[in-house]
């Protein structure tokens, strides 16, 4: 039977590992999101020299396991002697950088799909009032597209979010001591491994769950039920009207 | 990179090694997800309450937790039940793992899936006569298998790529065996970089394939 006292006397320690996974979920969230937006643009562009390298990218991280990543990130680079020598290397010797580096770039690709393919959704006519009005490209975009794609993105990224969450236990294989970490740690030291993983995965459970009702929340204010609804004139004026 | 040629055999045993897990875990996740997504359609209320929170708990937890659960916990509930310390095969491990998985997943699309299906074949079905299990199996099933696959695609992929976790219970698969290469090459980047090759071949070949399955069941429609 499950040994009560032992999942009480792991929670503790547990429970302070859950900063490491914070941080790694942020950052990596945080690091896929910078790249995402400029990967989303190139591959919705008409020039093949920009939509061909985004896609190509894209299609690559997906297709390879995100724990090879890791540690092509972690163990590969160390194989060269420019990256040893370098000014980089207490960089690329850390572990937290390289999974913060390898999960990052991973996020990047899954996110770029999931903004790109909001960013196609978003009605022609939008793009043409905001130029009728004057607005260079990059206003268009950031001030009109994007805004509304990332609202018309939230679903699929709330998605990326829980799981960007759960893929920080990656971490625990190249020795960081994150949840799933300190939990591999404590099965050593009690040989209840019932108890320890049982207990990692109910406070994994719990903050992925309530975090999807938080995302969810957000999502019910901020989601755009019919984009073709929006009147192209209002969004531009109001664009050109918040930037001055 | 001469160094190679000894260990090429070593990578693609793994890559093998890789292929029959995904084989393995697809069929048992497959008949998981059959009968949980019945359960969650047809199921008295507590299987569809059970069903249901089968799959909220395995989607809220990360994979690599629910391997070590089953396989550390299986060599504990093993010992204790035979009284000799008995240690699970990370194969046997893994394919369960991820098949329990792959099951929860696949038990949303398959539900999916058969609600796509026109209600009027089902109507019709009873009106012919047909037993309620025929009726499932031979009218509705093989309908809802064409809204079913791609999300069933998408999982297979992303269970090809799952094996790769199966490495840290130290089964030598893919991950594995380039970790073992690259011990001996001391030519990590390397070692990996050729994993990550084979990795892409065998995920754009499972796409390709999946595709065509895709295309074949839309055959007749439009």
């Amino acid at each position: 039977m499950l040994d009560v006292s032992i999942m009480a006397d792991v929670l503790p320690p547990m429970l302070k590992s859950l900063g490491m996974t914070g941080k790694l979920a942020i950052l990596i969230l945080i690091v896929g999101m910078l790249l995402a937006v400029p990967l989303a643009f190139a591959r919705n562009a008409t020039s093949t020299w920009l939509s061909l390298p985004a896609n190509g990218y894209i299609l690559i991280i997906r297709g390879i396991p995100a724990l090879l990543q890791v540690f092509l990130v972690y163990y590969g680079l160390a194989q060269f002697e420019i990256v040893r020598s370098s000014f980089l290397w207490p960089v690329f010797r850390d572990p937290f950088f390289c999974v913060i580096l390898a999960l990052g770039l991973n996020s990047a690709a899954y996110t770029a799909e999931i903004i790109s393919g909001a960013l196609r959704l978003i009605p022609k006519g939008l793009v043409e009032a905001a130029h009728s009005m004057g607005l260079s490209w990059f206003q268009t975009q950031f001030l009109v597209t994007l805004p509304l794609a990332m609202r018309a993105a939230l679903p699929a990224y709330e998605n990326e979010i829980i799981l960007t969450v759960k893929a920080t236990s990656l971490a625990s294989t190249i020795t960081l001591l994150d949840l799933t970490g300190v939990a591999r740690l404590e099965v050593t030291n009690t040989y209840a491994p019932y108890e320890v993983f049982l207990t990692a995965g109910t406070i994994y459970f719990c903050i992925t769950t309530t975090l999807s009702w938080a995302l969810r929340k957000l999502e019910r204010r901020l989601a755009i039920e019919n984009l073709k609804a929006v009147d192209p004139g209002i969004l531009a004026k109001a664009a050109v009207a918040a930037h001055g | 990179m001469t160094l190679f040629s000894g260990y090429t055999y070593q990578l693609f045993t793994g890559a093998l090694v890789s292929l029959s897990v995904t084989f393995f875990a697809l069929i048992f996740g497959s008949v998981l997800g059959l009968g949980l997504g019945a359960a969650k359609i047809y199921g008295p209320h507590p299987l569809r309450y059970i069903a249901e929170a089968y799959t909220a708990v395995v989607r809220g937890v990360p994979d690599l937790i629910v391997i070590y659960l089953i396989y550390f916990g299986s060599t504990v509930a093993l010992t204790k039940l035979t009284g000799a310390y008995v240690d699970v095969n990370g194969f046997t491990a893994g394919v369960f793992a991820l098949g329990l998985i792959f099951g929860a997943y696949a038990s949303d699309i398959i539900r999916a899936g058969i609600q796509q299906v026109a209600r009027g074949q089902k109507e019709a079905a009873d009106a012919l006569g047909l037993s309620k299990r025929i009726a499932f199996f031979h009218v509705i099933l093989p309908q809802a298998w064409r809204f079913a696959l791609p999300g069933f695609s998408n999982l297979t992929i992303i269970l090809l790529k799952q094996t790769s976790l199966i490495s840290v219970i130290g089964l030598e698969e893919l991950l594995r065996a380039s970790a073992v290469v690259s011990g001996s090459t001391r030519e990590p980047f390397y070692v990996y970089a050729i994993a990550a090759f084979m990795y892409l071949v065998m995920t754009t070949i499972a796409t390709v394939l999946l595709r065509w399955a895709q295309s074949r069941a839309n055959r007749g429609f439009a």
